[in-house]
């Protein structure tokens, strides 16, 4: 086989890893604008938050450290205590569950019956919260991220395809693993959105909040139920670009790749996070091999938003959104 | 007058039972608006209740109150013979008070089989991880939810567009799914909010054979809130009628019918 081509496909593997990245994100996006309707800008803030929550767990940071030194005149910086990972991620999981039941409680309470637009000014306001509030709580540095994932080029992978096609190809074994996670949470939630029961009363409510009170279904449960789900997927995004970049402001950035892949996806699907988030990472990966070297580079700012901005014209709804049915 | 513990016969010779809930002094307001004037009457086992009146007459926010989406100031509800607590709607569903609405609520994107299915929610106890591993309680009960389910799609007709979203329906059938979802909770009692609003004739005639059908069949309680008078006379037991906001009868379609306030309040009265 030539080089390019060898090459080529290199390049599309990275990008299908790269998209399981945002597809993570983006799904996170998806499990909550189905629920409530509410398009959740903290999104990416919650998957900074709970990587900080993460890393300042496992290194017995205290928090509001700084603070407090600032005010009372201490010195305190730890606990003193390490934990392990697995302790770490389940502690965090608790604080992403009572994150959840804050917001239902303070923020979507008070706004039920509102316009989409007054919930979406609320996110924005909550996402400048949770970044202030983690930047308080643990620090603003960067901080290494490690809890055990596996790292670095996968030999395997690299000999196996030497000796196949006499090139090794450079596969992370992060973003292997990552790739095998999201896996698992797709077809996880898609099991739970479909045949449990909490499932259905999610998808219920999503569809009409009259109809799911007449049925027996509490409204804020269901809310608390979904905002924790999602603070879950942030986390679970969260370490994976946290272990391969280091947790900083950045991470929540990464929302905002998550935009294009929900418009190529669709707003409402699950599978439709995934697609998007991998067709956004093959084409933007491609796309920089193919043509950026003749535009000079740095294609991968843009590409994504471009891509999007001709699905938004060519089929609104994303490649598997529900139809916009209506009747006249 | 009737006796409260005991019940009566109907001219179909249908025994009606006791008092399965009881409306004492219902008074709604709405800031300086009043919507219901201190109202009380009752519902028997096994009767179907109609409230009827013209437009505005309060009829929509009385059985909102029942159903729990409003909250009356005054006046208490009784219920299976205990008084009911200040209540969310999701929990007065839970306690077996199932309920359809005017201007139909559906999940429009889910299939028809769905929304039915979410009409057994209240009766699913099984765990998140037994669901998980599918094992256990939760097999047997989601099997269980299906066959009921399935009777009450074949009862109401309903079995040719049992995988179609329900958006897609024309308005009578979306009506009878909506019954079909109401049904499948099994309900103590089942309010219908005119269910006949915006039909016409043989719809009509096809929604009132399936009330009669579900209060035959099942025995279930049904109160219901209809505009078109003939239709209401032909199906209920006993008629409670309003005017702004205040009852001016309460009795069988025949006693009602003939009471000169309800007469004055639907064809109007010369003030002289």
């Amino acid at each position: 086989m030539p080089d390019q081509l060898l090459f080529a496909m290199e390049v599309t593997l990275n990008g299908l890893m790269a998209g399981v990245l945002y597809a993570l994100v983006a799904l996170g996006f998806v499990l909550i604008f189905k629920a409530s309707g509410i398009f959740n800008y903290a999104q990416g803030v919650m998957a900074l938050f709970a990587a900080l929550t993460l890393v300042g767990l496992q290194e017995g940071q205290i928090p509001f450290a700084h603070l407090i030194n600032a005010i009372l005149g201490t010195d305190l910086h730890h606990f003193g205590w390490h934990l392990t990972a697995i302790v770490a991620i389940v502690l965090t999981i608790g604080v992403m569950v009572l994150l959840a039941i804050l917001v239902e409680r303070i923020v979507l309470r008070h706004l039920v019956n509102q316009e989409p637009i007054i919930l979406f000014m609320a996110t924005i306001g909550l996402a400048y919260f949770l970044e202030g509030l983690g930047d308080l709580m643990w620090g603003s540095d960067i901080k290494k991220l490690d809890v055990g994932l596996p790292q670095g080029i996968s030999e395997t992978i690299d000999t196996a395809t030497f000796n196949w096609f006499g090139y090794g190809f450079f596969i992370d074994k992060l973003d292997i693993f990552a790739t095998v996670i999201a896996a698992l949470l797709v077809i996880g939630l898609t099991l739970f959105s479909q045949y449990s029961k909490q499932g259905r009363a999610l998808r219920a409510v999503a569809d009409d909040h009259q109809a799911a009170l007449s049925v027996g279904i509490s409204l804020r449960f269901i809310w608390v139920l979904v905002w924790s789900i999602a603070g879950f997927v942030a986390l679970v995004a969260g370490i994976m670009w946290g272990a391969k970049s280091g947790v900083q402001f950045s991470l929540s950035l990464i929302a905002l790749k998550a935009l294009p892949v929900l418009m190529l996806g669709g707003f409402t699907s699950i599978p439709g996070a995934i697609v998007g988030g991998l067709i956004i990472g093959v084409g933007e990966k491609l796309f920089e091999f193919a043509i950026g070297p003749m535009v000079g580079g740095a294609t991968e700012n843009w590409f994504a938003y471009v891509l999007a901005l001709l699905f938004l014209v060519f089929r609104p709804q994303g490649l598997f959104g529900e139809k916009i049915i209506e009747r006249v | 007058m009737l006796d409260a513990s005991e019940g009566y016969t109907t001219a179909d010779g249908r025994k009606i039972g006791g008092v399965l809930m009881e409306m004492q002094n219902i008074t709604l307001r709405f800031g300086g608006v009043v919507a219901i004037k201190d109202i009380s009457f009752d519902i028997r086992e096994g009767e179907i209740r109609a409230i009827i009146g013209p437009n505005g007459a309060g009829k929509s926010s009385m059985l909102n109150v029942i159903s729990g989406f409003y909250r009356p100031q005054e006046g208490a509800v009784i219920y299976k013979g205990r008084k009911r607590p200040a209540m969310k709607p999701y929990q007065v569903a839970q306690q077996g008070i199932a309920r359809t609405f005017q201007n139909i609520a559906l999940f429009e994107g889910m299939s028809v089989l769905d929304n039915v299915m979410t009409g057994r929610l209240t009766h699913m106890k099984s765990s998140l991880f037994s669901q998980a591993l599918w094992w256990g309680k939760a097999e047997a009960e989601e099997i269980a939810n299906r066959e009921l389910v399935e009777r009450v799609i074949d009862f109401l007709e309903i079995q040719h567009i049992r995988k179609t979203p329900v958006g897609r329906l024309p308005y009578g059938l979306k009506k009878r799914v909506e019954l079909a979802r109401a049904l499948a909770a099994e309900p103590s009692l089942l309010l219908l909010d005119e269910p006949m609003a915006g039909m016409n004739v043989e719809e009509k005639e096809d929604m009132s054979r399936f009330i009669l059908d579900v209060n035959d069949e099942f025995g279930t309680t049904i109160a219901l809130i209809e505009h078109d008078m003939g239709v209401v006379m032909d199906l209920s037991d006993r008629v409670v009628v309003m005017d702004y906001g205040k009852k001016i009868g309460d009795g069988t379609p025949d006693e009602v019918r003939n009471n000169q306030d309800v007469i004055d309040a639907y064809l109007g009265v010369s003030h002289d």
